[in-house]
């Protein structure tokens, strides 16, 4: 599904990226993992396409096409989603509102019926439920006012709406406390499926326990330095980065 | 009185360059022979536009008087607007489509006027309200075509509820002593340039007057639209709420592509009686001129409203687009004690376009309160300014005052403004001002991108999000038209 090879980015002059290469099958689970700095998010931005970080070298394929000529909106409708770790606020747009437009705009890029009023609170009252989403975060403003729990979770609910093919997690745990992510967890995991698949990006192996990945990687320095089973993750918890770092 | 002068700095300029361009939908002359007066303006002129309209002698007066006053007076220059001085002489003050009688029914109107509309993108449920079918909705549309109205509907439901809904000419020779009572009082002929200009040429307009007690039982609407070439358009409105009654008037406007500036000088006037209350609504879409700021229209309105009777109210909702200057401040004296006055309005700017736009809040009577929530967005090499007066007088005890007033900034080339004045003579008054200046982030715009929304999509969306406090005030198809209308102004401006 996804072919990363070579991959080299940059932000502005600073090289971040420097060769990674990844590959990705349908079903799968990957976990990448490294301390603040390696690049984890920087991989996050540049298979999502956001504005300003450019590709120095490498490619990157998905489902046999050049991901890195297509726009942001355009792998969006492919079937690439980020899961924020920062959620943007948009005020005075409610929530239901934006998810229908991107419904809509994706349905439309693949040349199906847009989805009425009615029709889409059907499917996201479904989803919802399934991801033991309070009511009114449907209607209340995007992310706007949402606590830290809630934005996380908010997050996972578009993903599960938008139904995507190659979901990416950037630090999804980050500022949740046990229950909430546990709840995420869960709500990631009954999004599991044999034609989905998974990038999830994290500093901790806490949120491994409940996401079990099948392969854990670990960045530094802008490369994948070492690859496992989950059991790299447990490693990795116990002793620290500090020698794979260090290489 | 403070300026605060905002210009954000962002690199991403070429590309908002590249975006910045997108042909005006409405750009289009229909070809309907019109029985214009020669351009030119003297005491002859208007003795015979005030007498191919038929009116009573205190028109001719009040218009000869509104001349005169406007001989004496200069063209204003304080606003933060830049544009060439019109020539007043090159103007035709008098330009009306032929029409017999005026049209009964649909068959008798024009064919070509038809079509106008449906280029205006007046909805086909509009259309039928126009034709008369049965079961349709219940807006009626008094539709000003340069300078004469052409077609009056739903005059029968109205007449029933005992609502006055006609062209102000009618309502100068039918109902000539409210006109005379009314005309004036609220926008008198000195007031400024623009309406001694209006008073003394004033073409066509909109006449309504809502009885005693009665809530009148349709939305009110008016689609003006400036035709014929070099024909500036002076309409009047006036509005009398009488007491303890209620109207929601809409007014929305579109124009052709043309080469030369045009100018619109309407005045608006409301009266509000003891216990009224009147919503003017307005969604603005005239031509804003090329790339280079040619050819747009120059929009130069008085609007006023007294509330005059005790617990009156006025509430004022714009959503403005159009034109290449705009300078238009519609206003509130709150006369009657307890009388409330409201400003919603949303100033979208593009290319070259300026804007001068506010309020006034003239706090008379006791206990008066008035709210004004401004939101300004600015692209491209526009100029946005919010110019508003909160006037405490010494005898309005308790008066209270609530500004709002946000700007929004896409690119680095544009610029908004925020002229705010309060001034206070009653120490028991309470007046608040909350300004902010945002832009776009980049952030917000990824979000969406992420969702699968294209950039023009996205853009739109947080627009309408950051005005929405204004557009819930709009009725509902209003507010759908509204909202598509920020869409294709914004178009391609993203910073």
């Amino acid at each position: 599904m996804l072919k990363i090879e070579n991959l080299h980015a940059s932000v502005g002059d600073k090289a971040i990226l420097k060769g990674i290469n990844l590959e990705v099958k349908p079903g799968e689970v990957h976990a990448i993992m490294g301390p603040n700095g390696s690049g984890k998010s920087t991989l996050s931005y540049v298979l999502a396409g956001r504005d300003g970080y450019e590709v120095t070298d490498g490619s990157v394929t998905y489902n046999g096409e050049d991901l890195i000529e297509k726009d942001a909106d355009e792998r969006a409708c492919d079937g690439i989603y980020l899961a924020f770790q920062y959620p943007v606020e948009i005020p005075g747009v409610s929530n239901s509102y934006f998810l229908r437009a991107a419904v809509n705009a994706q349905r439309k890029h693949r040349g199906e019926d847009e989805l009425d009023a009615m029709g889409f609170l059907k499917l996201a009252r479904e989803k919802a439920k399934l991801l033991e989403l309070p009511d009114n975060l449907m209607h209340r403003p995007v992310n706007v006012g949402f606590s830290g729990g809630e934005k996380k979770r908010n997050e996972i609910f578009h993903m599960a709406v938008l139904e995507p093919q190659l979901c990416l997690l950037d630090e999804t745990d980050s500022g949740l406390d046990i229950d909430a992510l546990k709840t995420v967890a869960n709500g990631v995991n009954s999004l599991r499926s044999p034609d989905r698949a998974m990038i999830v990006v994290t500093h901790y192996q806490r949120l491994l326990d409940y996401i079990v990945p099948d392969q854990v990687h670990v960045l530094s320095g802008g490369k994948i330095v070492k690859s496992g089973d989950k059991d790299l993750a447990k490693q990795l918890e116990a002793e620290g980065y500090g020698d794979l770092v260090a290489a | 009185m403070e300026e605060l002068d905002r210009k954000p700095k962002t690199s991403d300029d070429d590309h908002v360059d590249e975006l910045l361009n997108r042909d005006y939908e409405a750009g289009f002359v229909t070809d309907i022979e019109s029985e214009s007066l020669p351009p030119g303006l003297d005491e002859g002129v208007i003795r015979e536009i005030s007498k191919r309209k038929e009116e009573p002698e205190f028109m001719l007066e009040f218009r000869l008087n509104a001349y005169r006053d406007w001989l004496k007076m200069t063209e204003p220059e304080w606003a933060h607007v830049n544009y060439e001085k019109v020539d007043y002489q090159s103007i035709s003050y008098f330009s009306a489509p032929k029409l017999n009688d005026g049209p009964k029914s649909l068959d008798e109107v024009d064919p070509e006027l038809l079509a106008t509309y449906e280029k205006l993108g007046i909805s086909l449920k509009e259309q039928e309200v126009l034709a008369g079918v049965q079961g349709a909705p219940k807006v009626a549309v008094d539709a000003v075509f340069d300078s004469v109205s052409v077609a009056t509907t739903f005059k029968e439901t109205l007449n029933e509820a005992g609502v006055i809904f006609c062209p102000i000419s009618e309502a100068c020779r039918e109902h000539p002593e409210l006109v005379q009572k009314y005309l004036g009082t609220v926008v008198p002929t000195s007031d400024n340039f623009f309406a001694a200009l209006n008073s003394a040429v004033f073409s066509d307009g909109s006449f309504v007057y809502i009885p005693e007690g009665v809530r009148c039982p349709m939305e009110l609407s008016t689609y003006f639209r400036i035709n014929a070439a070099n024909t500036g358009q002076f309409e009047r409105t006036i509005i009398i709420a009488d007491k303890g009654s209620y109207v929601s008037y809409l007014e929305g406007c579109t124009a052709p592509m043309r080469d030369e500036n045009q100018l619109h000088a309407a005045v608006v006037e409301l009266v509000a009686l003891d216990d009224a209350e009147i919503k003017y609504s307005t969604v603005q879409n005239w031509y804003p001129g090329d790339e280079n700021g040619k050819g747009g229209i120059y929009n130069f309105v008085t609007k006023r409203a007294d509330c005059r009777g005790v617990n009156s109210k006025v509430s004022w909702t714009q959503v403005e687009t159009g034109s290449a200057i705009t300078w238009k401040y519609p206003s509130c004296i709150l006369t009657g004690d307890n009388s409330v006055g409201e400003f919603y309005s949303v100033a979208v700017t593009n290319k070259r376009q300026e804007a001068d736009t506010g309020t006034k809040m003239i706090h008379v009577g006791k206990n008066t309160r008035s709210t004004v929530i401004s939101k300004g967005i600015s692209a491209g090499r526009s100029n946005n300014s919010y110019r508003g007066l909160i006037k405490i007088l010494p005898n309005a005890e308790g008066a209270r005052n609530y500004t709002q007033c946000d700007s929004l900034l896409m690119g680095d080339q544009c610029g908004a403004h925020t002229f705010p004045y309060i001034e206070g003579k009653n120490p028991t008054a309470q007046v608040e001002h909350e300004a902010t200046t945002s832009k776009i982030s980049e952030d917000q715009l990824f979000y969406c991108l992420q969702r699968g929304l294209s950039e023009e999509d996205a853009v739109g969306l947080i627009v309408n999000g950051f005005c929405k406090e204004v557009m819930k005030n709009l009725p509902m198809e209003f507010a759908v038209e509204a909202q598509k209308l920020l869409g294709i102004s914004l178009e391609g401006s993203v910073g």
